[in-house]
This record gives C-alpha cells, sequence and structure tokens, in this order.
C-alpha cells in the first residue's frame, strides 16, 4: 500500500459518499419546493402535508450532505498538498466564492424554513425553501468550476512552479463546465423526482388496509407530480450528455476510446458494443456484441466516420507529454472496463427511467388510478429510487477514471499530487475511520428514512415547535 | 509584503474570529446538553436554541478553510497536510455533531440519549483540537525546507497545547451558558447563569497560566511585546466584563464579552504570528511567509473584490435570521420533537 493509493482510495470513498447526498438534497428540494408552492397557489391542505412529508426525508439528507462535505474541503489539503500547492491560486477562490455565495445561503435558510412554519407569512416560507434550492445550484455551479478547471484548463498561466489564474471569466465560461453543470444539474433534479416518484410507491404497497383514502390520493399525486419531472429531467441529462460525448470526443479522447473500449481505430463506419469482454492487460477487445454505425451515428451524429482507438491515442500522448512525469513512468491508458461499464449503466438507467416515466404518464393520464393498484409497476417504481445513485456514481467515475493519470489535465499527475509528509499509517487511519464512519451514517440514515415513512403524510405531525417558544410578551432574548 | 496580503491575512483572522464568536456558542450549548441540562424536555429547551443557526454558524470554519486555501494555498496545504489527525478528528466531530440534530429530531424517544452524547461529544472535541492545533502552531512545528512538516505526537500534544485546548474549550463552554442564559426561560435559564458565575473563577486560572506559558515557550514577546500584552489584557478584561455581566443580569453584555474574549485570542495568535504564517522550529529560514505565502496579485483581487461585496450581504441575512428568532424558548410540552 503506498500513499498514493490510499489517498486514491480515501478521496474516491468519501466523495462518492458525498456525491450520494449532494443530488439527493438538489433534487427533493426542488420537489418539495415545488410541492409548496402548489400549497401556495392553491391553499389545497395535501400540498401542504406533502411538503412536510417530503421534507422530512429532504433534510435527513440535507445533514449528512454537509457533514460529508466537510470531510471533502479538508482532505484537500491533507492528502493532496502538493496539489493545493500548484492549484490553489485557480480552485482556491472557487472553494471560497462557493461558501461565501452558497453554503451560508444554504444553512441559514434552511434554518428558517425549518423552524418558520405558520410563524411567517406562507409567501415568505416558500421564499425560504426556493432559497434553499438556489443555494444547492449555486454550491454546485463553483464546485463544478473547479471540477471543470482540472478536466480542462483554461485561463491561466505556469508561473513559480504552479498554475496561476490570469482570466477568473475564462474559468467561468469553460465549455466542459457549459455540458458539466447541465448535466449534474439535471442529473440531480432527476434524482430527486425518481426518490420521490419511487419512495412514494413504496408507500402504496404497503399493506392496503393501512393507507387511507386521503393518503393515497396524496401518493398518487405525489407520483404524478413525480413522473413528469423524471420525463423532463431524464430527456434532459441524456440530451446534455449527448452534447457532452459530442465534446468528449475531440477534448479527451482517450477517456471517450475507453468508454467505448475502441483499442484500435476504427474503419469509417463504427460499429457500437453493447457489450464486450475487454482485456486491458494486452490492449484486445476478446467479443463484443456489435450494432452496425451506431457508434459513428452517436459521435457525429451521421452513419460515417472513424473513431480514434487507445492505441493510436496512446502513442500520440506520449509523444506530447513523454513516457515519464516529474521522473516517473505513466501510462497513458485508463481502466477500461471500469469506465466502459460505467457507461452503460449510466446510460442504461437514464434510458430505463425515461420510458418507465412515459408509460406511468401515460397509464394514469385523466384520473387514471389502475395502475397504482398493480403490485408490481409500484415495485418497478420503488426499485427504481436506486437507480440515479448508480448512474451518478458511475458517471463520476468515468469522468474522474477517465482523466487518468492527470489530477490536473495535462499539467499535473495524481502521482504529483500527493501530500508527501502523510505517513500510510496516518492514511490507514483515517480510511478505516471514514469507513466505519460512513457505515454508520448510512444505517442510521436508511433506518430513519424507512422509520418516516411509516408514517402517512396525512398524519404528520403538525405544530409541535409551536409550543417550544414563549409567548410574544416574554422578554426578547436580544 | 503587498497590501493585498496583509489584507487576506488580517481577513483569515476575522474568518476564524467570526467563527469562535458564533459556532463557539454552538459547541458550549453542545457540551451542555449533557452536562447541564438534566432530563429531555431540558435538553430539547437547550438544542433548540441553536437548531435553526448552528449550521450557518459552521458555514464561518468552512469560509475561514476555503479562503485560506485560496488566498494562502501554501499555508493551507502545510497546516492540513501537518495536522493530519488532528484535523481527522476534528472532522469526527464536526461529523457526529453535526448530524445529531437532525437525527436526533428523527429519533423515537429511547434513541434520543445516543446523539444527546454524540452532540455534547462532537463539541468538546472539535474546540479542545483546535485549541491544541493553534498553540502548537504558534510555539513552532518541525517544518522542513519545502514546507511539510514531520511531527511528532508531543509536537501537538505538550503542556503548553493542552493548556490552550482546555482554555478553548472553557471559552466555548462559558460562552454557550451566556447564550442560553440569554435565549431560554426557567431552571435552564438560572442553571447556566450560576454555572458561568463560578466558571468563571476557573477560567482566571486557566488564562494566567496561558498567558506565562505563552510568554516563555512562543517568541511573541520579543517579536511583538506590545501588541501581545494588549491582547493579553483584552482577554482577561473581557473575561471579567463578561463576569460582571453574569453577576449583575445584564446578559447581552455577558454573551458578546465572552464572544469578545475568543476574538480577542484570535488577534493575539495572529498578530504573534505576523509576518509568519507558520513557525518552523527546525530553523526559521523555514518559516513560511505572508509574503512568500500566497496567492498570485490577480486571485487576490478577485477575492477581494468577492469578499467586499459579498460578506456585509451575508452578515445582513444572518442578522435578519437571528431577529427571526429572537424569541426566549421555553421548555417544551410533553413529547416535543427536535
Ligand atoms: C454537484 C454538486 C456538488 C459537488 C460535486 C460537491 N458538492 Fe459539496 N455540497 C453540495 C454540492 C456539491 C451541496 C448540494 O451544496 C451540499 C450537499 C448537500 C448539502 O447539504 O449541501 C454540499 C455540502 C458541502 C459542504 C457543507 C456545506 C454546509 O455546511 O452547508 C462542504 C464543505 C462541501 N460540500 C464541499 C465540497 C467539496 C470540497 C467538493 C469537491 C470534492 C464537493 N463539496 C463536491
Ligand atoms: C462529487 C462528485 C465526485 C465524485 C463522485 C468523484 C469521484 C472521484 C473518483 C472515483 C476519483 C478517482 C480516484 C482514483 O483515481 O482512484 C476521484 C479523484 C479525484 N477527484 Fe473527484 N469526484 C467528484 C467530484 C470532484 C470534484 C468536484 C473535484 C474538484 C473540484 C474532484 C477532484 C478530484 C481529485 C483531486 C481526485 C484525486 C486524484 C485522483 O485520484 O484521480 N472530484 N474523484
Ligand atoms: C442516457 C444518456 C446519458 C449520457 C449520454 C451521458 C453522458 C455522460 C458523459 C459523456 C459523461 C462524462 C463527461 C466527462 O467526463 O466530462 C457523463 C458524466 C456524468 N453523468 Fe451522464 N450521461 C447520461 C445519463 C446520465 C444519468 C441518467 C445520470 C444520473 C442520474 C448521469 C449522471 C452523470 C454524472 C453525475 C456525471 C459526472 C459529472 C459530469 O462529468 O457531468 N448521467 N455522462
Amino acid at each position: 500500500m503506498t500513499i498514493v493509493s490510499l489517498a486514491r482510495f480515501q478521496f474516491a470513498m468519501t466523495t462518492i459518499f458525498h456525491y450520494f447526498f449532494v443530488p439527493f438534497s438538489i433534487g427533493t428540494v426542488f420537489v418539495v419546493a415545488v410541492m409548496e408552492t402548489r400549497y401556495v397557489q392553491t391553499k389545497d391542505p395535501a400540498y401542504r402535508k406533502m411538503t412536510k412529508f417530503w421534507g422530512n426525508i429532504f433534510l435527513l439528507s440535507f445533514a449528512v450532505g454537509v457533514v460529508t462535505g466537510l470531510i471533502q474541503e479538508f482532505q484537500f489539503g491533507m492528502n493532496w498538498s502538493d496539489y493545493s500547492r500548484f492549484m490553489g491560486d485557480i480552485f482556491g477562490a472557487p472553494l471560497a466564492f462557493e461558501a461565501l455565495m452558497a453554503f451560508f445561503v444554504e444553512s441559514t435558510f434552511i434554518g428558517l424554513w425549518m423552524f418558520t412554519w405558520d410563524r411567517v407569512k406562507k409567501g415568505l416560507h416558500l421564499f425560504f425553501i426556493w432559497m434553499v434550492f438556489i443555494g444547492t445550484t449555486v454550491s454546485a455551479l463553483w464546485i463544478l468550476t473547479a471540477n471543470s478547471f482540472m478536466q480542462h484548463p483554461v485561463g491561466y498561466t505556469i508561473k513559480n512552479g504552479r498554475a496561476e489564474m490570469v482570466n477568473f471569466g475564462a474559468l467561468l465560461a469553460n465549455k466542459q463546465l457549459l455540458f458539466e453543470y447541465g448535466h449534474v444539474v439535471l442529473a440531480a433534479l432527476l434524482t430527486g423526482a425518481t426518490v420521490i416518484t419511487g419512495l412514494a410507491a413504496f408507500q402504496l404497497l404497503k399493506k392496503k388496509r393501512t393507507v387511507s383514502d386521503v393518503n393515497k390520493k396524496i401518493y398518487h399525486k405525489t407520483m404524478r407530480m413525480g413522473m413528469w419531472m423524471m420525463l423532463i429531467f431524464s430527456l434532459g441529462t441524456i440530451l446534455v450528455g449527448d452534447l457532452q460525448m459530442k465534446y468528449l470526443v475531440k477534448e479527451q479522447p482517450m477517456k471517450f476510446a475507453a468508454t467505448e473500449a475502441v483499442y484500435t481505430t476504427t474503419g469509417k463506419k463504427a460499429p457500437w458494443s453493447v457489450v464486450a469482454l475487454v482485456d486491458p492487460k494486452t490492449h484486445k477487445t476478446e467479443a463484443s456484441i456489435d450494432i452496425p454505425d451506431m457508434l459513428s451515428l452517436l459521435t457525429y451524429g451521421k452513419t460515417t466516420g472513424s473513431v480514434t482507438g487507445m492505441k493510436e491515442i496512446n502513442a500520440q500522448l506520449e509523444k506530447k507529454y513523454g513516457t515519464k512525469i516529474g521522473g516517473q513512468k505513466v501510462s497513458y491508458y485508463v481502466p477500461v472496463n471500469t469506465l466502459f461499464w460505467s457507461f452503460r449503466v449510466m446510460v442504461g438507467f437514464g434510458s430505463l427511467l425515461f420510458l418507465v416515466s412515459l408509460c406511468g404518464l401515460i397509464a394514469t393520464r385523466r384520473g387514471r388510478t389502475a395502475m397504482y393498484e398493480k403490485r408490481w409497476v409500484m415495485w418497478l417504481f420503488g426499485l427504481l429510487t436506486f437507480s440515479p445513485f448508480l448512474a451518478n456514481t458511475t458517471g463520476w467515475m468515468i469522468t474522474e477514471f477517465g482523466r487518468y493519470p492527470w489530477t490536473v489535465y495535462g499539467l499535473f499527475t495524481i502521482a504529483q499530487s500527493v501530500s508527501p509528509n502523510v505517513s500510510v499509517t496516518s492514511l490507514l487511519i483515517s480510511n478505516i475511520v471514514y469507513f466505519l464512519l460512513f457505515t454508520g451514517l448510512a444505517a442510521v440514515m436508511i433506518a430513519l428514512i424507512c422509520r418516516e415513512l411509516r408514517h402517512d403524510p396525512n398524519e404528520v405531525e403538525e405544530g409541535q415547535l409551536e409550543k417550544l417558544t414563549a409567548d410574544p410578551f416574554a422578554k426578547g432574548a436580544f | 509584503m503587498s497590501a493585498l496580503q496583509l489584507v487576506w491575512f488580517i481577513l483569515i483572522a476575522v474568518l476564524f474570529s467570526g467563527f469562535f464568536f458564533l459556532d463557539g456558542f454552538d459547541y458550549g450549548v453542545g457540551m451542555a446538553v449533557k452536562t447541564l441540562a438534566t432530563n429531555d424536555e431540558e435538553r430539547t429547551q437547550v438544542i433548540r436554541t441553536i437548531g435553526p443557526v448552528w449550521d450557518g454558524n459552521e458555514v464561518w470554519l468552512i469560509t475561514a478553510g476555503g479562503a485560506m486555501f485560496a488566498s494562502f494555498p501554501y499555508w493551507y496545504a502545510s497546516l492540513f497536510s501537518g495536522y493530519y489527525l488532528v484535523l481527522l478528528f476534528i472532522l469526527v466531530g464536526l461529523i457526529i455533531r453535526g448530524i445529531s440534530f437532525e437525527f436526533r429530531a428523527k429519533s423515537p424517544a429511547k434513541y434520543k440519549h445516543v446523539w444527546d452524547t454524540t452532540l455534547a461529544l462532537g463539541s468538546f472535541i472539535v474546540p479542545f483540537l483546535f485549541g491544541t492545533l493553534f498553540i502548537s502552531m504558534i510555539k513552532g512545528m518541525p517544518i522542513d525546507a519545502q514546507g511539510n512538516m514531520h511531527a511528532t505526537f508531543f509536537d501537538y500534544f505538550n503542556w503548553f497545547s493542552l493548556v490552550g485546548g482546555v482554555a478553548l474549550t472553557l471559552l466555548t463552554y462559558l460562552h454557550g451558558l451566556n447564550y442560553l442564559t440569554l435565549k431560554t426561560v426557567g431552571p435552564i435559564h438560572e442553571r447556566s447563569k450560576s454555572f458561568a458565575k463560578l466558571l468563571y473563577w476557573v477560567l482566571y486560572a486557566g488564562e494566567v497560566v496561558f498567558a506565562l506559558l505563552l510568554i516563555f515557550q512562543t517568541d511573541f514577546m520579543k517579536l511583538h511585546p506590545a501588541g501581545t500584552l494588549i491582547c493579553l489584557v483584552l482577554i482577561v478584561a473581557f473575561s471579567v466584563i463578561a463576569h460582571v455581566g453574569v453577576i449583575t443580569n445584564r446578559q447581552g453584555m455577558a454573551f458578546i464579552s465572552s464572544g469578545l474574549t475568543m476574538v480577542a485570542l484570535v488577534v493575539l495568535l495572529f498578530q504573534g504570528l505576523y509576518p509568519r504564517l507558520m513557525v518552523s522550529s527546525i530553523s526559521s529560514s523555514y518559516d513560511l511567509l505572508i509574503k512568500s505565502g500566497s496567492s498570485s496579485p490577480y486571485t487576490l483581487v478577485i477575492m477581494t473584490t468577492a469578499a467586499v461585496i459579498l460578506v456585509p450581504i451575508v452578515l445582513l441575512y444572518t442578522a435578519w435570521a437571528y431577529w427571526i428568532f429572537r424569541k426566549r424558548i421555553e421548555m417544551p410540552a410533553i413529547g416535543g420533537s427536535n
């Protein structure tokens, strides 16, 4: 075990864990905000109950999102100090902006939202939750600005042995950011919509007698709303993902070729492998099921056009950057199998979510409810709850593993990034501590969500907090 | 050293001051859950006082970290990698504290005590370890020519740093008590006051020990005698004012003063460090300096512009939130959540 491998393991573990909750929070707060908007518009108490009920789930996700985010911020300095020295001039600014423009907004307004039901005007209360949503999307913008720079450096110069910013605007105008931000936010919204639809489906699967008619109606309403959002957001995610793919061919051809397992440059008409057995040692695709012309079509939007293979790209990269960086031998091959299968998982679930929500909407059009009674359909929706998490994680695995061997593309490698003074023991301790902590957090989180789901929206306790505040005539504290 | 570098050195101090002033009382209140409250209703009441605001307060720390990364990347890199395990446990503390609020609110009654424990424990770990961290940092750590720290256990934990840890813990605890006095009615209100009345005597003793250690174990008196003495006097003076506030029932004054005590402490540390960021115990030529540890002038200009615009806005809506939650918290009726 080397410090590099341990630090990498830790980075992957902690960000993936953080990123379970990030899209969960961004997506559910959006759905909840829409529900509350409907409540304010229609004054229908059903919407208010929906808001509170799903709001509780959102709050749990947010809590874990916050504490796991802390680790992210600290670990750049802790595990990747040489990276921080190299990148601080550029990375630090977006991170500080994120705190100033997003984290303060999120945390302050979420506190206001949680504790002021019935205490402030309805419109103001609604404003609070939308502010939280805006905060989360602004947060995503800044952190992805930093990540996009790492994928595709712009607006910098190399001086004093580090990357120095020369054009802040260029960081924001980064094309990588345009696609990445669009894709990530849409995927997050899709996550929220799918989770809430799926959980509502699980609720309907409860023993029929125990779900009262009022609650059933609320769940039907939730699912209709959720399916609409699933449809729109899955379509959006797919469209932006497609654009991203076309951009990738030019900017990071190695990543692209790996997601398609193309070792040798294809002919004019490139076939697309649905599945493939790849041997990364011998650089060969041993078997695959192909659809003719499809890859050309996906990449260039027409039936002809060859895709450059990894062998050729590797040779080009070796020529451009050399075979040694910082005195260490590098290989430009990325983990092909990981990328290939990750891509299929992500795209597969994306397409599935689109199809299922489309069918669901058709089946429940104009107040039809027969679908909600079909247990297998509800099981399908219920199980789909987990799919966006897999798609998000695999998506990031493509993006991040596909950048190998760089942390900052073309400028700085992973091996150069690590903290030289941190010992293997320290890293082992921190890995174990995080692992135990995450396991515990995940277990409690799941248990508490299940507990919340044992209630139904119509029974969500009302007005408990009112009792906690002294009457207005008591002496004010400040 | 350029003017902007100095500005950012000061701004980092401001952010840490904000962190200790605001999140400081959250730690005190967190510890009070186990040490002051005696039953479930009281614990709920205590937690409710910080429920809506603790997360916003913690963002001061996140901002301080982010701003350090942005303005002094070499400082951020040396400090965070050098204090690896200390920061790991600070993170553990922040995590187990951070999840307690929501988990407690949603847990069945018989498990609530688990989250009371994590809240109190986390609230103790964080100020204690930050105290040891800052104190050992000003004393000097084995930093080599590349800015990398290779420290042993006793570099992190020695008498001086432990006193610093205890002192900071005590300061946050008292600050929390003053906040509780201000924000509650009933038994908790009375008990916080009487606890604080007594504990200030302990704090005085701690401050004297701390001052002596600081004078003999750091080079602060040699480099900045006037500033160091002024700050030490201010620390004691604010403690006394806070104590008087507690005794004479001027609760607002007590709270503000206990906050200012910590601000004076932060100022003490930063003015003593100046013009350095980190002190090397190996050789003063390895000290990390403000003038060589910062980001490029361009980045500093961008950051300054953003800070000038954004910080006032943040302060405005933070103040507004505190205004909305200005009412005192009573004991909950039976079965209250949160
Ligand atoms: C696409 C979005 C996204 C991505 C890629 C990341 N985060 Fe995150 N982060 C959020 C979106 C987000 C959020 C939506 O704003 C969170 C999640 C849930 C939440 O509570 O806020 C959050 C919380 C959060 C917090 C706590 C904020 C608070 O106390 O309110 C910190 C310090 C970070 N993050 C830092 C990071 C760092 C350093 C990352 C880089 C590895 C990172 N996050 C990746
Ligand atoms: C939140 C979503 C993210 C996930 C799930 C994610 C996941 C990963 C994964 C799987 C790795 C590979 C670790 C390895 O190579 O062994 C990695 C590496 C890395 N990522 Fe991300 N990442 C995310 C966001 C970010 C962001 C926003 C940044 C920076 C702004 C970032 C910076 C890095 C760095 C510095 C590494 C370490 C170098 C390396 O090992 O490749 N990541 N990440
Ligand atoms: C079905 C069509 C989809 C296509 C064609 C697609 C395409 C892509 C591509 C090419 C990348 C890599 C980008 C890069 O490395 O710069 C990516 C990343 C990613 N994908 Fe997808 N995707 C699809 C669906 C989804 C779905 C359904 C989700 C989640 C619900 C998702 C979540 C992500 C995430 C979180 C990333 C990493 C961040 C990024 O680089 O944007 N994707 N996607």
